[in-house]
């Protein structure tokens, strides 16, 4: 496994470092402080708005996930402010692209 | 250590035409050969060729149409800023003694392969250049306060300058209103705010000071390189408000010139997008952080064409291979007083800041007379 046959499925993973415990990011098979190998681990997709904008309808977004790695996606429900929670409710690969679809959380 | 000059610079206009890769190379070359009468093509010792055109082997292919084998050649790719990485690949080449005398020739087509990052997949479906430029600017403005109308106004102060250069792609100014009723990309940006993907080349011959007199009576000195990469995802940037690459390449280069920015007499700075003007002047050190739009409209009030006196990329165009060349010769010209209406007035000590990558990668180069 890695992250791009996870994200394929569906599923947010994180890489980390099973010498050092660093998280790595972007996701990859070694660890980029001690180059030791990385494991998998399935993340809960939580984290907070830190910027966004907006192209027509549609609001855009880097998030902070799990306090550590950040991405930029999609907003499909609500209206966004700093700081605020956020979920991935849906993630993939179309088009030779990634996608990350958020939801603001009450 | 030898010093390093400039002896001789070449451009072709920017503009929008279907011209092959290899011909807006020789096109900048031949131009940066009609103008240095005392270059012989048997003492260029290397041909550097900075590009993110897919073509191959470009380096042997200008060598050869301008008759010259050089002991080496080859390409340098790096996003935005290959031009000036290549003037620091070449300044080493000279340096090192592995060369005397070097020809560094940029070119980009319109449909550049550089304009999207592939690889970059944390971005998302959202890859265009536009929206890291949007995050940026949402971040700056509210971070100082700062309206759309505030940002605007890089675009029509450089569009305006780029009027007075005749290889600028764009001959038009433009105000402030235009800008902001100019096409809406996204909440955060505005079609004339961006530097537009173009085709254009400009070439560079750099020297050892031991040619440089038999080349040129007014060598330019390179006397500060400062070269930085913080990473290479967007979302790796440490804040969206100022740029840390440019913030240390600047450090860099001003320590090795032993030179500091309010010393600073003409600078191009890298304005893919009107907020990286403001920006850039904050995280090189001219302004206190958040204060570079001040010196943006009191250059425009009072005309003063020190802050990308050829229109910066926003006004001359961004064929990405050849912009930082551009933007060396433009400080060439300015350090020899040769820069027609655009001259400076007393410019001695010039600066050129070349990023690539939404800030990711930064060089800056210090040069002076």
């Amino acid at each position: 496994m890695n992250f791009e046959s996870e994200l394929k499925k569906g599923n947010f993973f994180i890489s980390e470092c099973n010498q050092c415990n660093k998280i790595v990011w972007p996701p990859s098979e070694f660890c980029n402080q001690c180059l030791s190998n990385n494991s998998w681990r399935k993340c809960s997709g939580k984290g907070i708005i830190v910027e966004f904008s907006k192209k027509e309808d549609t609001y855009f977004a880097v998030a902070e996930i799990e306090n550590s790695v950040k991405i930029l996606g999609q907003i499909v429900s609500g209206r966004p402010k700093i700081g605020d929670q956020i979920k991935i409710t849906d993630c993939g690969i179309a088009d030779d692209h990634y996608f990350f679809k958020m939801i603001i959380l009450d | 250590m030898p010093k390093v000059g400039i002896v001789g610079y070449g451009q072709t206009k920017f503009s929008q035409d279907d011209i092959k890769i290899e011909s807006v190379l020789l096109g900048a070359t031949k131009n940066l050969f009609d103008r240095s009468s005392h270059l012989n093509q048997k003492d260029i010792d290397a041909v550097l060729v900075s590009t993110n055109s897919n073509s191959k082997y470009l380096s042997a292919i200008l060598s050869e149409m301008t008759g010259i084998q050089p002991k080496i050649g080859h390409t340098i790719e790096s996003l935005c800023n290959s031009g000036t990485n290549a003037i620091v690949s070449a300044y080493s080449y000279i340096v090192s003694g592995l060369a005397n005398l070097v020809l560094i020739s940029g070119a980009e087509r319109y449909d550049s392969p550089g304009q999207i990052l592939e690889w970059d997949h944390l971005r998302g479906e959202f890859k265009h250049p536009i929206f890291w430029a949007s995050i940026f600017s949402k971040s700056y403005k509210r971070k100082y306060s700062l309206t759309a109308e505030d940002l605007a106004l890089v675009a029509v102060k450089n569009h305006k300058q780029s009027v007075n250069n005749p290889y600028a792609i764009s001959q038009k100014a433009v105000s402030i209103e235009e800008v902001l009723n100019s096409k809406k990309l996204t909440e955060d940006l505005r079609l004339l705010e961006c530097s537009r993907p173009c085709t254009g080349g400009a070439s560079i011959l750099l020297a050892s000071d031991k040619v440089c007199k038999k080349i040129s009576d007014y060598p330019i000195w390179i006397t500060g390189i400062g070269q930085k990469t913080t990473s290479a995802s967007f979302t790796k940037n440490s804040a969206f408000d100022s740029m840390d690459s440019t913030r240390q390449a600047a450090q860099l280069a001003f320590q090795m010139a032993n030179q500091k920015p309010s010393n600073v007499d003409v600078m191009e700075i890298h304005d893919a997008f009107s907020v990286c003007e403001p920006m850039a002047l904050d995280s090189i050190g001219f302004t206190a952080p958040g204060k570079g739009i001040n010196t943006v409209k009191d250059m425009y009030l009072t005309e003063n064409y020190k802050i990308n006196p050829r229109g910066g990329l926003i006004g001359s165009g961004h064929p990405l291979g050849a912009t930082g060349l551009a933007q060396t010769v433009e400080i060439t010209q300015q350090l020899q007083s040769k820069a027609g209406k655009r001259q400076v007035d007393q410019a001695k000590v010039g600066l050129v800041h070349n990023m690539s990558a939404a800030s990711t990668s930064a060089t800056v180069l210090i040069l002076e007379n």
